[in-house]
């Protein structure tokens, strides 16, 4: 019995690397170099041998220790189960330290302006996520053309800040209130649209927002993008190093020395308090009535129509809601980078934000947050070895797949649970 | 107080109904019996607008309800209880019950109105917290009966309610059928391929057979006919 499973595995892996032979073979084993304008093939077969030999031996070892499912020492017994274990019982201590560590994090003494960045990127992902969270996890509606909304919230905001003059706090609602229109304006067509085909139609989308947004020269400049876009204010207090006479700033207003930090201390918690707004919405509309049908509907449509839920109004809501957070998250986005383009809005957005979703684990607030530190955080760790990030990304989406294969988060209790046995 | 007359109803170009004439008189029990494919659910449907009839008139208290949405006819007071149940199996039973009064007074009286659904099933109650999906399947079925009934029907739609569950239960969800339209004074049209108990239960039946009624009467006649124990009935009738 363990012996012939142990051969199966061995063909196994020794067949995985003669895929893998044929796979890198010709894409990594063939080097074409130009010298004297003749184009000649340098074999690099030692790399090949190396990534079979990395592929076979990779196989064989998950073979043994992960799916190997009568075997109590494998990986997935020991390592996953404690993880999952720890995950799924510990949720609410996890967030509830989450949130401090965030608040406390600016003045942390190995916090840097390149640290900052980064959490206020991820910051800005984990809203995201938690915006189509609404539309995904709740709705169960699979929007892969999100950024979509983010780019309107952007280019709303950016707009009207620009020839408008207006300040961040007007903008924001009204970039919101655009974003959400588009959210509608997607919303009608797709109404009777399910799943697969849902997910091809909202793809387009995004991509013509893109598209119109690259060709639509007179309003946004197309692939030259937008600049100039104001920076926000503290309450009207500007951040500036050398004030205008009479002018007063953040810096002077409270007497302090100027630090180019104190703009980016508060991005972050304008930021921070963006995000954990829309993830209070998300708790507190889940056990309102409109909440509880977009979760009806992901469950079960005809039920839905039988109970008398109206599933236009539903679903037009869950889009208009989630595009709604896009947006505000796009004018966040554009009032911290000053700049935007149609570059930063392309498909590859949308498909880390459903990532980040669909990997934290669908319908689960804490998964999204745990996602993106993970994969936006691999992402930045690797920065430095450029061509690799993208295999780093790829493999920490094989990793979670097989150890958590319905997302890091994936149990999620019911919206309502009632104390134990209350009643006798 | 619900008076179909002739619908057709299509799935594309397939007809499932042709030309259907019913009629449910108020506080009534009308069963209607058929086999598989007679069109029975697609008659519920249609009458619940998840399916549009083609032709044909469906008046509920005076009123043509054939072109309305389905969320519109609910809240006139026809409530439905979907074949297979349909409960939300992720959603705490809590959920389900609060999703059934999605129409009407959208849930404001639900501590009053779900005393009702209680007291008909009180397994319920104890279940309250637990997922949809982890009841048996005749807790489901009431919990689908419940859900229905947390909408204050005047008229209850049921498809199969017996299908796919314990003998034992069965009678069980049967005498809180007859509960519900003897006390709670709901009119009730039942669908079931268990011929021998819907009619027991019906004050009047019909017989759907490829799309046509095929047979009225009251239950008791409809019981004794010969073609229909011939039909539905021979050896004890379908379990």
């Amino acid at each position: 019995m363990e012996k012939k499973f142990f051969q199966t595995s061995i063909k196994d892996s020794l067949f995985t690397g003669l895929i893998a032979l044929a796979l890198f073979g010709p894409i990594v084993g063939l080097r074409t170099v130009a010298k004297n304008e003749v184009l000649e093939v340098h074999p690099k077969w030692f790399i090949v041998l190396i990534i079979v030999v990395v592929c076979a031996v990779g196989r064989f070892l998950t073979n043994l220790y992960v799916y190997n499912r009568d075997q109590k020492t494998g990986i997935q017994s020991s390592i996953g189960k404690s993880i999952s274990n720890f995950l799924d019982t510990k949720g609410y201590q996890i967030a509830l330290t989450a949130i401090i560590f965030s608040v406390i994090f600016p003045f942390l003494p190995f916090t840097d302006r390149y640290l900052m960045d980064i959490a206020i990127m991820m910051l800005t992902y984990i809203m995201l996520g938690w915006g189509l969270n609404i539309v995904i996890g709740l709705a169960g509606l699979l929007d892969l053309g999100y950024v979509a909304f983010y780019a309107v919230g952007a280019y709303s905001y950016a707009l009207f800040a620009i020839h408008f003059g207006w300040s961040f706090w007007i903008c924001l609602p009204i970039a919101g209130i655009f974003a959400a229109m588009f959210g509608v304006l997607l919303g009608f067509p797709v109404l009777r649209l399910r799943g697969d085909y849902l997910a091809i139609v909202t793809l387009a989308f995004g991509e013509m927002i893109r598209i119109l947004l690259l060709n639509w020269y007179q309003l946004t400049k197309g692939p030259d993008g937008l600049t100039g876009i104001p920076r926000p204010s503290f309450f009207g207090l500007p951040f500036k190093s050398f004030p205008d006479e009479g002018e007063q700033t953040f810096h002077t207003f409270f007497g302090i020395e100027y630090n180019p930090m104190q703009r980016i201390i508060f991005l972050y918690y304008l930021i921070l308090v963006l995000a954990l707004i829309t993830n209070l919405f998300t708790i507190k509309i889940r056990r309102l009535p409109i909440g509880r049908a977009w979760e009806a509907l992901r469950e079960d449509e005809i039920a839905c129509k039988s109970l008398g839920v109206n599933p236009r109004n539903t679903k037009l809501t869950a889009f208009a809601i989630g595009a709604m957070f896009g947006g505000f998250a796009g004018s966040f986005f554009a009032t911290r980078q000053a700049f935007i383009s149609p570059e930063s809005f392309t498909f590859i957005e949308s498909a880390i934000i459903v990532a980040i979703v669909v990997l934290g684990g669908m319908g689960s607030q804490t998964g999204v947050v745990l996602a993106t530190v993970f994969l936006i955080g691999l992402i930045e760790v690797f920065r430095d070895f450029e061509s690799y990030r993208m295999i780093a990304f790829g493999g920490a989406m094989v990793l979670i797949m097989i150890f958590r294969p319905r997302g890091i988060l994936a149990t999620r209790k019911p919206t309502i649970t009632l104390e134990k046995s209350s009643s006798k | 107080m619900l008076s179909i007359s002739n619908v057709e109803t299509f799935y594309g170009n397939i007809q499932a109904l042709r030309g259907v004439n019913v009629k449910v008189n108020s506080g009534e029990i009308v069963s209607l019996i058929g086999s598989n494919g007679a069109g029975k659910s697609t008659l519920l449907m249609t009458i619940s607008g998840v399916n549009k009839a083609a032709t044909g008139e469906i008046k509920f208290d005076e009123k043509n309800i054939e072109s309305l949405p389905p969320h519109d006819i609910v809240n006139l007071g026809i409530s439905q209880v979907p074949e297979g149940r349909r409960i939300f199996s992720r959603l705490s039973v809590e959920d389900n019950l609060r999703l059934g009064a999605s129409s009407n007074d959208k849930g404001k009286n639900f501590d009053n109105d779900v005393k009702d659904v209680y007291d008909l099933f009180p397994v319920l109650k104890d279940r309250l917290s637990q997922r949809g999906g982890t009841l048996s399947g005749g807790e489901q079925q009431m919990l689908a009966i419940g859900r229905a009934l947390m909408a204050k029907p005047k008229m209850l739609l049921l498809d199969e309610p017996s299908l796919g569950i314990a003998p034992k239960l069965v009678n069980q969800i049967f005498v809180a059928i007859k509960n519900i339209n003897k006390e709670k004074k709901v009119t009730i049209f039942l669908v079931e391929q268990n011929a021998k108990k819907a009619l027991e239960l019906a004050d009047r039946g019909y017989v759907l057979v490829n799309g046509n009624v095929t047979l009225e009467g009251t239950g008791q006649d409809l019981l004794k006919n010969k073609d229909i124990q011939a039909a539905y009935l021979e050896g004890g009738g379908k379990k």
